[in-house]
């Protein structure tokens, strides 16, 4: 059993259980720096002594863009909104916590019918990753903000990741740097995409799209 | 050298008025003022007890029943806990649940009081209570279960006994959840600041405090000294995870634990400092906050 990567993976699950459970738009986005973080530091815990350079490398690099990059470009973007926390989200956060435990529990039983790599590095490992995955699904489904639906892609990102990081010494490195690039055009692609429904109707509540139509009457 | 079981019952009744001592006079040094002295709450406590007791007109016995339950169910949790590695004095398998639901039973009575009075203030401090306590429930019954599957037993002092360093060394972050769910639920039950503000006298905004309003004299005091057991008593039960000290000497161990009470009680009084009460809305969502953890450790153990 590999203790600090045991820890840091509850601390994974913490940040996603805080994510789902927190109102304050800027508290999301720190959180989903400190899941990015502590991603990083997995990718460092998961490695195998000959290959911990890569993998130093790897978890600067990651820490440098989830941690820093990301929380910088996505606070930029809230300031730019003018929305401070989600309001009414379509599921309440008490239910998002308790969806969250269900969610838990079915990665919990996924990740005991998967088949593992050989020899797995820590049993909670694919659980955590399936959650992570499965919790930025929720962020997206049941949030109104468009600020917030990006955090549920960037923590689905991050579920994909940790993946990743279980197997990091069996791929190549071309592999891990798809997954950073994927993610950046990811942003660039979704900062633009609120760019422009800000523009155009100076707020970023996508329910309110729903109500448009055509001049039928 | 084994120590007599009663001693850790007898130091709840002794020092629980002294562990809300601490916490006062924490509260105290951090906004700059002297506070109180240690000894004030004993001498609160006599005080009351030569007092007379008035009672309304429209009370019943519930209402003298109210804090007499009260006390005796804290005394009775209060023997169920182990204090460091001295053995509580009631141990037998599925002690756990007793001590969940005697508690409640004294909270069933302090609000059955309550609502006697005829108040309305008092009743909703009663309705505050009661619906609170649906929140902290399922994370105290479900951490003690988690304990309880850690530890692979269902007696109390056996589980606590068995959280040492090797424990914790085994299953860091599951008895790292349980006890930051544990702090929540310690908190949550007895009235302190994010839940509840023990010095507020604002009717409309305090839950504990105004469910007693109209009680006096050694009534009075049968609740404050309950508060102050049921306060040792979840301390007891916080510090024997958090301080994993077994040196298999059981006066040393104790020794530890009496550590980690002062240490809880100044972290309480820090808490109080640095918070403000959370809008009562709010509070369901960080009972709630607490019962996950309760479950995420409980997952970590059954794994």
């Amino acid at each position: 059993m590999n203790a600090p990567l045991d820890a840091i993976l509850v601390g994974i699950l913490l940040t996603g259980f805080l994510l789902l459970g927190s109102s304050r738009l800027v508290s999301c986005i720190r959180t989903v720096a400190l899941q990015g973080m502590l991603l990083g530091f997995l990718t460092l815990a998961a490695a195998e002594r000959d290959a911990v350079g890569r993998a130093a490398v790897l978890t600067v690099a990651s820490t440098a863009v989830k941690g820093f990059v990301f929380p910088w470009l996505l606070v930029r973007v809230l300031r730019g909104a003018q929305v401070r926390r989600e309001i009414e989200p379509l599921v309440g956060y008490g239910a998002s916590l308790l969806v969250g435990l269900g969610v838990l529990g079915l990665s919990l039983w996924l990740g005991t019918r998967l088949p593992r790599p050989d020899p797995p590095l820590s049993t909670l490992l694919v659980p955590v990753a399936l959650f992570t995955m499965l919790v930025g699904l929720v962020l997206i489904v049941t949030r109104r903000k468009a600020l917030t639906q990006v955090l549920g892609y960037l923590v689905m990102e991050n579920g994909i990741y940790a993946f990743g990081a279980g197997l990091v010494q069996e791929q190549p490195i071309l592999v891990e740097l798809g997954i950073l690039l994927d993610v950046l055009v990811a942003v660039f692609v979704m900062g633009i995409a609120i760019f422009h429904i800000n523009r155009q109707f100076d707020h970023i509540d996508t329910d309110r799209m729903a109500a448009l139509r055509d001049w039928t009457r | 050298m084994t120590a007599p079981r009663f001693v850790p019952p007898l130091l709840a009744l002794a020092c629980g008025p002294g562990l809300v001592a601490i916490v006062a006079r924490t509260k105290a040094r951090m906004a700059g003022r002297v506070g109180p002295p240690l000894a004030q709450p004993y001498r609160d406590l006599v005080k009351l007890f030569r007092k007379g007791a008035v009672y309304g007109a429209t009370t019943t016995w519930l209402f003298r029943a109210g804090p007499i339950v009260g006390f005796a169910t804290a005394a009775v949790a209060a023997a169920l806990v182990p204090f460091g590695g001295l053995a509580a004095p009631l141990a037998f398998p599925g002690d756990l649940l007793l001590l969940a639901y005697v508690l409640a039973l004294g909270r069933f009575f302090a609000v059955l009081a309550a609502l006697d009075t005829g108040s309305s203030f008092e009743g909703m401090g009663a309705s505050r209570e009661a619906s609170l306590a649906v929140f902290t429930e399922p994370a105290l019954v479900l951490a003690l279960v988690a304990l309880a599957r850690l530890g692979g037993t269902l007696s109390l002092s056996a589980m606590l006994a068995g959280v040492g360093p090797a424990a914790w060394a085994a299953a860091a972050p599951a008895l790292a959840l349980l006890v930051a769910a544990l702090l929540v639920v310690f908190l949550a039950e007895n009235g302190r600041l994010p839940v509840d503000d023990p010095t507020t006298h604002l009717e409309l905004t305090m839950i504990h405090e105004v469910m007693v309003l109209d009680h006096g004299g050694p009534d009075l005091a049968l609740v404050g000294w309950g508060a102050a057991v049921r306060l040792w008593t979840f301390g007891a039960l916080l510090v024997g995870l958090a301080v994993p000290v077994r040196t298999g000497d059981p006066w040393v161990d104790a020794a530890a634990a009496l550590g980690g009470m002062v240490a809880l009680g100044v972290l309480t009084g820090l808490v109080e400092s640095s918070m403000a009460r959370l809008r009562l809305r709010h509070v369901p969502q960080l009972l709630l906050g607490a019962a996950v953890l309760s479950v995420l450790a409980l997952f970590l153990v059954l794994r």
